[in-house]
């Protein structure tokens, strides 16, 4: 088989943390099989291309694109909209292209507040004149440019037609090899590729169904944050008392955390059917709260509810951690309320 | 020409009390604000959070849910679920910029056509003095941005955000 007849592969990333890139080096040696089925037409994070490269190919000249990371600003965007138009198949890979991700967590505030947070607020910053990244900037040479950076952050398929979605933050090894392999198969034998919209390298069941902790009914009168207490080996989390997003979780990671005592965060997004995973989450939260029965006075019941659900700070974070841009709502109202994301 | 902004909410009644509430208040010709739509559930306890995030998301300026007083739930502890769960879905809301007054849960018995309507006129005010919600227009710019989405322009944002 000659060089060029090899199928092109890319992978890229908008606003993201790295660790998808990592991820694909995660499947080990059998990297090398990915090398030898596919050529790279688009890495920047192992291979040196430029965007003028991806501008100069023809349409549709990417076999495969894996996108990684949210929509931020509007260079994610343009490059969105160019590796769409430049690929056969466009995969949004990962929690933060799949569904917004931790990015999108700043739907809960305002762009203002999020740049004043980065460059005036934090303790560790010095910056007396109070800079501002700005979007055009004149300098001797010239006009500078950067991207301009949104209010709202947005999944890939809220700015273009995507055609498969592999989620996980990162996704797993595992999941990842047996969507490389369904491609593979697709492009060198002809094999039918999945319905267009699946999502691949994952189940429709809950995490807590593949996730191995002894379960027993639960009843909680307080929750805990990770730090608080050490959780008994062996016996569900949630059920002792720290809030696992299992119960609203897909399934595809095998249940890595809480095998290792760290509850559920929810990074596989919603099941199917499901349309809003935070309220899912919302749910089943309620759902175990063990307070409240009939005979108590309604002022009396509210308040003993109240005082469990105030040892939950920060609900939307917690339940949205991963699917904010992907939520019914999908970010907070500036106009009205406090809009800043704060649990009163 | 200043029209009066009449708020849309949408009301889930319980079918044994708040329902029937509503039923009383028709038949007893009590006067109140035409502004609840509404939409008879077998239990306050069936009212799955993404009920009350869709209608606001799709244009109601705000949501009652009605149930059956704690204790007279038919199913005997449906509407203590739907207590709980209120009160966590409530500071969740307040996180997103909801208004208090926009979701509130009410208990109606099957007798109290009064309250009922009392309480929809009580909200319908708080509402008119909030103004729309309009959460497409307003919050979302337009853009659907759930699922599958209808494709936003490209830069349409950059448009509006730029900052001078
Ligand atoms: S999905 Fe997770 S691992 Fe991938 S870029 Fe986003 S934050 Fe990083
Ligand atoms: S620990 Fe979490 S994932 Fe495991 S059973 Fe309990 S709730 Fe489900
Ligand atoms: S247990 Fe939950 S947070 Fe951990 S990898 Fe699996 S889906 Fe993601």
């Amino acid at each position: 088989m000659t060089e060029n007849a090899k199928p092109k592969l890319a992978m890229y990333w908008a606003s993201s943390c790295g660790g998808c890139e990592i991820s694909i080096l995660n499947i080990h040696e059998k990297i090398l099989i990915v090398d030898e089925v596919f050529d790279i037409a688009f890495f920047p994070c192992i291979a040196d291309f430029k965007t003028k490269d991806v501008k100069g190919y023809p349409d549709g000249y990417i076999d495969v694109c894996l996108f990684n990371g949210a929509i931020r600003n509007s260079e994610n965007e343009e490059m969105a909209h160019l590796l769409r138009q430049k690929s056969k198949v466009l995969v949004a890979y990962g929690s933060c292209s799949y569904e917004g991700c931790i990015p999108a967590l700043s739907n809960l505030t305002t762009k203002q507040a999020t740049l004043d947070t980065v460059f005036l607020d934090n303790p560790t910053i010095d910056n007396p004149e109070g800079i501002l990244p700005q979007p055009r900037y004149e300098v001797p040479e010239g006009e500078l440019e950067l991207p301009v950076f949104y209010n709202t952050v947005k999944s890939l398929d809220q700015v273009v037609d995507v055609d498969y979605y592999l989620p996980g933050c990162p996704p797993e090894p595992p999941q990842i090899w047996a969507v490389l392999e369904i491609v593979v198969a697709a492009l060198l034998e002809g094999a039918p590729l999945p319905p267009k919209g699946a999502i691949v390298g994952a189940r429709d069941v809950a995490v807590c169904e593949e996730c191995p902790l002894e379960k027993h009914e639960k009843t909680i009168n307080r929750f805990y944050r990770p730090y608080e207490i050490i959780p008994e080996p062996g016996l569900c989390l949630l059920e002792q008392g720290l809030v696992c997003v299992g119960p609203a979780t897909r399934a595809g990671c095998g249940a890595l955390c809480p095998q290792v005592g760290m509850s559920c965060r929810g990074c596989y997004g919603p099941l199917d059917d499901v349309e809003d995973q935070g309220a899912k989450m919302l749910s089943a939260i309620a759902s175990v709260i063990g307070v409240g029965d009939p005979s108590m006075e309604e002022d009396e019941l509210e308040r003993e509810i109240q005082a469990v659900v105030d040892t939950i700070p920060d609900p939307a974070g917690t339940f949205y951690r991963f699917s904010m841009a992907h939520s019914l709502l999908r970010r907070a109202n500036l106009n009205g309320g406090n809009g800043k994301g704060e649990a009163k | 020409m200043n029209k009066q902004f009449e708020p849309v909410i949408v009301g889930f009644l319980c079918n044994w009390c708040s329902y029937r509430a509503a039923d009383l208040a028709g038949t007893a010709r009590i006067h109140y604000a035409p502004n609840m739509r509404p939409i008879r559930v077998m239990c306050s306890g069936r009212v799955d959070p993404q009920f009350v995030l869709k209608a606001l998301r799709e244009g109601a300026d705000g949501v009652m849910i009605a149930g059956c007083h704690p204790g007279e739930c038919h199913y005997v502890e449906g509407n203590i679920k739907t207590l709980r769960r209120f009160i966590l879905l409530k500071k969740m809301l307040a996180q997103l910029g909801i208004e208090d007054e926009r979701v509130q849960l009410i208990w109606a018995s099957a007798s109290e056509g009064i309250i009922l309507a009392e309480a929809v006129n009580r909200m319908t005010e708080q509402i008119r003095a909030l103004g729309p919600l309009n959460w497409q227009e307003k919050v979302l710019g337009g853009g659907n941005g759930h699922g599958h989405p209808a494709v936003i322009e490209p830069a349409q944002e950059a448009e509006e955000v730029l900052y001078d």
